[in-house]
């Protein structure tokens, strides 16, 4: 009794549709797992689609095998899910006015970066390179030589 | 000028350091609507009190109103109920139900025992309409106008403090929309 009782939980515990959902083929399943990994949970915010539990993520996983099932591209899927959720679904954000700096800010940092390496040494050769001794000094240094 | 460029480095520490302060007082639960400014989704669903009745977005059109997404499981959706019902009692606006994936029978019992703040309750129990809005959780309220355009969400219980400081005067503002509508 307490066997089928612990194996009839542990079968509710698994039954989520999304493990008995029947892609129309491999290729299909995979593409669908992929894109859904691509896509932001909006209520646990820190998962994926795929590795939330909350009703919302099963639902939203759905929608995605669905609709590649039903042969729909990638983009209108993502167009889908972004009319509703906002790009916040996107864990890649589009480029766009709101997210320039997101793509272009670590080039310009780095061509900043690059820059400043770039006048420091050369500066540090010009200080480096040994200024000529005049004849003045060379008299001296030669005077004092000799007084040893 | 060379002593302007040793500033540079501070002045961008400066400029970065504004900005993850005030990221430090965002709120990462409030997400902005991708729904405002764009009209209510098309539905056409059962109502809570009477599976033979049908409910269409264009049932509410004309009218500002706000929708409010409950369910007898979320727990602020109890704390926000008091509030809701002192607000239908003054009549200002009327607040339509969604009863997110919710069972009909137990929504339908609460409702009957804590009171009824609702003109009219769109019973959504497969939460597609609440996808069609970009629901996350409940409760979510919509603020919209009257040509069914969604002009506010607010994600959260509705208090005193929300309703005085932010809906009630979005509420005013559209009612004042939509007299001048009328008018021209």
């Amino acid at each position: 009794m307490s066997i089928a009782l612990v194996f009839g939980v542990s079968l509710m515990a698994n039954a989520t549709p999304v493990d008995t959902y029947q892609f129309k083929n491999d290729a299909n399943q995979k593409h669908a797992m992929d894109l859904a990994r691509t896509l932001r949970c909006p209520q646990c915010q820190n998962q994926d689609i795929v590795d939330s539990n909350s009703p919302v993520a099963r639902d939203l996983r759905m929608e995605v095998y669905q609709m590649v099932d039903a042969g729909k591209s990638d983009e209108e899927i993502i167009q889908f899910m972004t009319s509703r959720y906002g790009d916040f679904v996107l864990y890649k954000p589009r480029l766009d006015s709101k997210t320039y700096i997101l793509w272009i800010g670590p080039i310009i940092l780095l061509l900043l970066g690059g820059l400043v390496a770039f006048i420091f040494i050369r500066k540090q050769r010009g200080a480096v390179a040994v200024e000529e001794i005049s004849d003045e000094d060379q008299q001296k240094l030669a005077e004092l030589l000799k007084n040893r | 000028m060379k002593k302007l460029v040793l500033f540079i480095p501070l002045i961008l520490f400066v400029v970065l350091g504004v900005f993850l302060y005030q990221g430090l007082y965002l709120n990462p639960k409030e997400l902005d609507s991708a729904l405002e400014g764009r009209p209510v989704p098309e539905f056409n669903l059962e109502t809570l009190d009477d599976a033979g009745v049908k409910i269409t977005n264009h049932d509410l059109k004309g009218q500002v109103y706000i929708m409010n997404v409950w369910a007898t499981w979320c727990p602020s959706c109890k704390y926000e109920h008091p509030y809701l019902l002192k607000l239908a009692r003054q009549n200002i606006v009327p607040i339509y139900g969604i009863n997110y994936r919710d069972q009909r029978e137990l929504a339908v019992e609460e409702l009957k025992h804590q009171g009824d703040p609702y003109t009219q309750n769109i019973y959504d129990p497969d939460g597609r309409l609440g996808l069609d809005l970009g629901v996350y959780g409940a409760p979510e309220s919509f603020i919209v106008d009257h040509n069914g355009i969604i002009r506010f969400r607010y994600a959260g219980p509705i208090d005193m403090k929300v309703w005085q400081e932010t809906i009630f005067p979005m509420i005013q503002q559209l009612k004042q929309e939509a007299a001048a509508g009328k008018a021209s």
